[in-house]
C-alpha cells in the first residue's frame, strides 16, 4: 500500500516538461532540480518523498527519457494519473517508478487530498472523501519489474551488468 | 527472467477468447510479433516476449543514468551503435559519453559503428540507409522515433534505456499486442504537399492513437518514396501510437535489395484483419498545415490562419524531415531568393549520406546560396541540444519532430511545425507563409 499527499497535473504532461532536454543527460540528481521548471516552477522545492503526481490524460507523452528517474530521485511514490502515454508507462516500469492508470482519478481529487494507492488490487482510495477508484490492473509480471526497481537491478542479480554511478539501486 | 517475462503471458482481452474459437486474419502487427515469439498467432492484450534482431544504441544510451558496464551482449553481430543526438560533442560530458560508447564498441567487437564521420547520421536514418531494419523483423531502439522502421515494414517503436540493455544482454524483450488503426491511402499528394502535411491533416483531425498500432497502406501507397513512409511512421509518435508499420510492396523490396543481401519475410495483413478502425485518407485533398505551438495532436491549423506571425528561426531536419526530398523541395523554394534579415534558416541534412547526395544534386548550393545554414547530420536543434537552440520569447517555424513547450529551447519560444516547402517559405519572408506564394502548386505531385 502507497499512502501520500497528491499534486495534480493537467493533461498531456510531456517529458520536455518533466525532463527538459538540456538536462536529461546529467546525473540523476540534477536532473531533478528541473523537473517541470517550464510549467511549475519552484515545485521540486516543495514535493517531499512520498507524496503522489495525480495527471490527467496520456501523462508523459514525447520523448523517451530517464524522466521517471528523475521523478523517483525527488522521491515521488506514484503516480496516478487519468491515463499513462504507453511508452511512458513502460519506462516507469523499466526504471521503477510506481503508476499506475485509473480513469477519473483528477476529478476525483483536489490537490492535497491523501490518496491510497493499491498497486496489486490497481485501486486508489481518496482518504478525504472516502472514494475508492479502480485503476487499470498491471499484468503481475509487470508489477513485479516495476516494484523491483526495474529492469537494471534485475540485470544486475543476473550478472549481465555491473552496478551504474547513477543507478536507482546504488 | 525473474520476473516472469520469459514465459509468453497472455492478457485478457475479451476478444481473444471469441478469436481462438474462430480463428481470425492478423494485422501487420500481430504476424510479425507472432513470428518473433514463435507463436503461431497473437491478438490484442497478449503481452509477449520477442527475439530481437537489431539492437540500435545512440549517443544518448552512454550517458550515466542511462549506461551500466556491460558484461555480456547476446549478439554483438546484431547491434548498431549511431552518435546522432550531441554529435560531434558539443562539451566536455558529452564528449565522455561518446568515449564510453567506444569503449563498449571495442570491446565487443560491433562492426556496425557509426562514429562522426562519413557513415555518421541520425539513427532512424542510418537503419534505413543501411536496410539495418529489415522488413519483418524486430528492432529495438530507446529513442521515441524508432517507429521510424515501420515505413521499411520493420516492427520497431520507442522503448527505454534499460529496455536496450535488457535486449542488448539478453537479446529478447516485451510487448504488449495492441489493437490497430488501419489508414488507407488514395489519391496523391500535389507538388509541394509533403507527407508532413499529411501527418499535421492526421494528428490534427484523430488526435491521440494511444494504444493502438498504426497501419498504412492502400493504393496510394505506391506513390510515396520509403524516404516519404520514414516521415510518416517517425511521426505516428507524436500520435502516442504504439508501433507505426506499412504494407511491404515492389518499392520497399527493391529498397531493400539495394542494400542488403540478408533473407527477409515481409508481412502484410490478412483480408480479415480485425481492425479497431478503418479510415481512408484522400491525399488529393490534402493542403498545407501547421501545428501550432506546444502540443502536436490536435492542434493543426491552415496557414491561413496563423500567416502572417513573424519568425525569427527556420528549421529544416530530424529524423522526420532530414531526407533528401525534404532538402530538394526547400532547395527548389529558396532557388534564387535570400532568407529575410533577421532569420536564423537552419538546415541539418539526416545523415552525411544525405548531405552528400544533396551536395551532388545541387540542393546545398541552392541553400546556402539563400543564406541558410547547413549543419552536419545531428539531431541537432530538433531536440533543443545544440546547433539551433532558440531562445527567450523567440519564434521558430520547424520541420521537424516535436513543437512542445521548450523542446527547441528556452520555455518561453514558439514553435510552430510544418512542412519543409512552409518553412523555406516562411524563412524567405520572416513570416509563416504558404509555400504556394513560391512554388507552383498545381501540379501532379
Amino acid at each position: 500500500m502507497i499512502t501520500g499527499k497528491t499534486w495534480k497535473f493537467p493533461d498531456d504532461i510531456n517529458t520536455d516538461l518533466i525532463l527538459p532536454a538540456p538536462f536529461m543527460y546529467l546525473p540523476k540528481e540534477q536532473q531533478a532540480r528541473h523537473v517541470f521548471e517550464a510549467n511549475r516552477p519552484g515545485w521540486v522545492d516543495l514535493v517531499k518523498r512520498g507524496d503522489v503526481i495525480v495527471g490527467g490524460r496520456n501523462f508523459g507523452t514525447g520523448s523517451s527519457r530517464p524522466a521517471p528517474l528523475a521523478l523517483n530521485a525527488l522521491g515521488v511514490g506514484c503516480l496516478i494519473a487519468d491515463s499513462i502515454n504507453p511508452l511512458f508507462f513502460r519506462n516507469c516500469v523499466s526504471f521503477g517508478l510506481p503508476a499506475l492508470e485509473c480513469a477519473g482519478i483528477s476529478a476525483a481529487f483536489e490537490e492535497g487530498d491523501v490518496a491510497e494507492i493499491a498497486l496489486e488490487k490497481a485501486t486508489v482510495r481518496n482518504l478525504r472523501t472516502g472514494e475508492t477508484l479502480d485503476g487499470v490492473p498491471i499484468p503481475e509480471a509487470l508489477l513485479k519489474l516495476m516494484m523491483g526497481g526495474g529492469i537494471f537491478p534485475l540485470l544486475e542479480s543476473e550478472g549481465l551488468i555491473g552496478p551504474g554511478s547513477d543507478s536507482k539501486s546504488a | 527472467m525473474d520476473a516472469g517475462l520469459d514465459s509468453q503471458h497472455t492478457g485478457g482481452r475479451q476478444n481473444q477468447l471469441e478469436r481462438k474459437c474462430a480463428p481470425m486474419g492478423m494485422t501487420i502487427m500481430e504476424k510479425i510479433l507472432a513470428r518473433a515469439s514463435g507463436r503461431e498467432t497473437t491478438s490484442p492484450g497478449d503481452i509477449v516476449v520477442v527475439g530481437v534482431d537489431t539492437v540500435v544504441l545512440y549517443d544518448g544510451n552512454f550517458f550515466p543514468a542511462y549506461w551500466r558496464e556491460i558484461k555480456s551482449v547476446a549478439n554483438p553481430e546484431n547491434v548498431v551503435v549511431v552518435y546522432d543526438h550531441r554529435a560531434p560533442a558539443p562539451d566536455q560530458f558529452c564528449a565522455r559519453a561518446h568515449s564510453v560508447g567506444r569503449a563498449f564498441v571495442e570491446q565487443f567487437g560491433i562492426k556496425r559503428f557509426h562514429d562522426i564521420g562519413y557513415d555518421q547520421g541520425i539513427a532512424h536514418v542510418i537503419v534505413a540507409e543501411r536496410a539495418y531494419a529489415l522488413p519483418g523483423t524486430v528492432l529495438v531502439c530507446s529513442d521515441s522515433h524508432a517507429g521510424s522502421a515501420g515505413a521499411l515494414n520493420c516492427a520497431a517503436r520507442g522503448t527505454g534505456g534499460p529496455d536496450v540493455i535488457y535486449a542488448l544482454t539478453k537479446g529478447t524483450t516485451w510487448y504488449r499486442v495492441c489493437e490497430t488503426i488501419r489508414y488507407d491511402l488514395v489519391g496523391q499528394l500535389r507538388y509541394g504537399i509533403t507527407p508532413k502535411d499529411l501527418f499535421l491533416h492526421i494528428a490534427g483531425t484523430f488526435g491521440n492513437h494511444a494504444n493502438y498500432n498504426v497501419e498504412f497502406g492502400g493504393r496510394a501507397l505506391a506513390s510515396l518514396s520509403i524516404d516519404e513512409r520514414r516521415t510518416l511512421a517517425t511521426m505516428g509518435t507524436e500520435l502516442n501510437a504504439e508501433f507505426t508499420i506499412f504494407e511491404a510492396d515492389g518499392i520497399l523490396d527493391r529498397y531493400v535489395r539495394a542494400r542488403s543481401d540478408r533473407p527477409y519475410q515481409t508481412y502484410n495483413p490478412d483480408p480479415d484483419a480485425v481492425y479497431a478502425e478503418r479510415r481512408q485518407l484522400d491525399l488529393d485533398t490534402i493542403e498545407p498545415l501547421v501545428a501550432l505551438p506546444d502540443r502536436v495532436i490536435n492542434n493543426s491549423a491552415k496557414i491561413s490562419q496563423v500567416a502572417g506571425v513573424p519568425i525569427q528561426q527556420a528549421f529544416i531536419g530530424s529524423c522526420a524531415n532530414g531526407n533528401l526530398y525534404d532538402l530538394q523541395i526547400a532547395s527548389e523554394v529558396v532557388e534564387g531568393r535570400r532568407v529575410a534579415p533577421g532569420v536564423r534558416f537552419l538546415v541539418t541534412p539526416g545523415s552525411q549520406e544525405v548531405y552528400r547526395d544533396a551536395l551532388k544534386a545541387g540542393y546545398i548550393e541552392k541553400l546556402m546560396a539563400a543564406g541558410a545554414v547547413v549543419t552536419n547530420a545531428t539531431c541537432g536543434a530538433c531536440q533543443g541540444g545544440h546547433m539551433g537552440v532558440v531562445g527567450p520569447n523567440e519564434v521558430c517555424i520547424t520541420a521537424s519532430t516535436r513543437n512542445f513547450k521548450g523542446r527547441m529551447g528556452d520555455p518561453s519560444a514558439s514553435v510552430y511545425m510544418a512542412s519543409p516547402a512552409t518553412v523555406a517559405a516562411s524563412a524567405l519572408t520572416g513570416r509563416v507563409t504558404h509555400p504556394g506564394e513560391f512554388l507552383s502548386m498545381e501540379r501532379a505531385g
